[in-house]
């Protein structure tokens, strides 16, 4: 599951070249920007159900805090 | 619940007009580098959208809409008894646009005219009241003027908003007609998100001023706009309109007992293909039933749903066709529709 979420992460994110860690902080990665985050939270709300408004997904800082939050872990 | 249920009113033609002054999108570089107006292009599907120039509004787009409806119709204008124009961009703060209309279309002064300020989901509040007014009085025909320049909104320098929008103007005839049956609509508002899409002055919560004028770097990205030109949080509206949109839709369906390979189209209004997209997967849409004019014209806010009508179901609307119309956006505001069209009369786009 873990590693499902990582790579539906990375594609939406186009970092497939990439490997990422759960406690990655993405938003040092340079592909991190607008247009990531959006891609992200279709990703988030097409896989996992999880509709999370920006002010709340600004708490989530690594990509575990992400998996977490999709997972409900 | 603002649920609605008609019977025995439709529009019987439509007609719509656009600006002939074309921006190619993937050119449209004065203020950001090459690349990064191609990523943003190619994420929201925009590649071309028409600017009205400094002297024409949404009332001209409409008039010039109108104008084509009514000849292509043969309308006589003595029997026209209700204009509503839908806008956010009217030509004055005020009278009212709809009025100014009234008496630029040669229309009588037994007109009954008014505007509707609401923005991307307008058109089917305008469909509403108009089939409430027709059904409920000896109201001979109806026009529902829709128009926006959404161009003149937002800020060049802002490329959360600058590459989106387009003007255009729409103009559909309604009138009462055994024929149609029934058509069902859902409305809903949401004014807890009213910061989501805004422009902050020149109302009078915040009147116009020096101040409100002037353009200023706005976040960490370097966009740049004042507070007299729209901003918008796209990351919110898209999760807003994930959530509601094919909750609403869903629950229309279920309350009409409508299946979805029954529809013969689905218009939704035109945000951008990354929303729109989003949507109609979630939604298991089939592409062939689901016109599109974002490509060409951008989003036209509240014209999206009859300019997308007219464009791409001219001669595909022939004998009775159910559609669904679903549309949301600035408020929040956001509604569906399931509409019978009867051998609606499309007229040719008309350019200004």
């Amino acid at each position: 599951m873990k590693q499902k979420f990582i790579e539906r992460f990375k594609e939406s994110l186009q970092l497939e070249d990439r490997d990422i860690h759960m406690d990655d902080e993405f938003r040092e990665y340079e592909e991190w920007d607008s247009l990531a985050y959006l891609s992200l939270i279709a990703m988030l709300d097409e896989d996992y159900d999880m509709r999370l408004e920006e002010a709340d997904f600004q708490e989530l800082r690594t990509v575990g805090q992400v998996y977490d939050a999709a997972t409900g872990t | 619940m603002a649920y609605l249920d008609f019977k025995g009113a439709g529009i019987t033609a439509l007609a719509a007009a656009v600006p002939r002054t074309v921006i190619d999108n993937y050119r449209y570089t004065g203020h950001f580098p090459a690349a990064d107006v191609q990523e943003i292009v190619n994420k929201i599907g925009v590649y071309e959208r028409r600017f009205a120039d400094d002297a024409t509004t949404s009332s001209d787009l409409c008039l010039a809409a109108a104008e084509k409806l009514l000849a292509d119709n043969r309308v006589d204008r003595e029997e026209i008894d209700l204009l509503i124009f839908i806008s956010q961009t009217p030509d004055y703060r005020m009278p009212a646009t709809s009025v100014l209309l009234q008496h630029r279309l040669g229309l009588p002064p037994s007109t009954l005219a008014f505007d509707i300020n609401l923005g991307c989901s307008a058109f089917l509040y305008g469909m509403v009241v108009a089939y409430s007014l027709m059904l409920a009085s000896g109201l001979r025909k109806g026009l529902v003027l829709d128009g926006e320049t959404r161009s003149k909104v937002y800020s060049p320098r802002d490329r959360t908003t600058a590459f989106l929008f387009g003007d255009a103007g729409a103009a559909a005839l309604v009138e009462r007609d055994a024929k149609f049956g029934a058509s069902h609509f859902s409305l809903h508002s949401d004014g807890s998100r009213g910061d989501l899409i805004r422009i902050d002055a020149g109302g009078y919560r915040r009147p116009s001023s020096a101040e409100t004028v002037r353009e200023r770097v706005v976040d960490e990205y370097g966009n740049i706009r004042s507070e007299e030109q729209g901003y918008m949080h796209g990351a919110d509206v898209f999760t807003f309109v994930n959530r509601e949109v094919p909750r609403d839709i869903r629950a229309l369906l279920a309350r009409t007992g409508r299946d979805l390979d029954r529809l013969d189209y689905i218009v939704l209004h035109q945000a951008n293909s990354f929303i729109n997209g989003h949507v109609a997967r979630k939604l298991g849409l089939d592409p062939e039933k689901v016109p599109s004019t974002i490509g060409k014209y951008g989003n036209t806010s509240s014209v999206s749903l009859p300019l997308t009508i007219v464009s791409e179901l001219a001669g595909r609307m022939e004998g009775r066709r159910e559609l669904l119309l679903g549309a949301f956006g600035v408020g929040m505001t956001w509604g569906s529709a399931i509409v019978p069209f009867v051998d609606c009369r499309i007229s040719a786009m008309v350019e200004v």
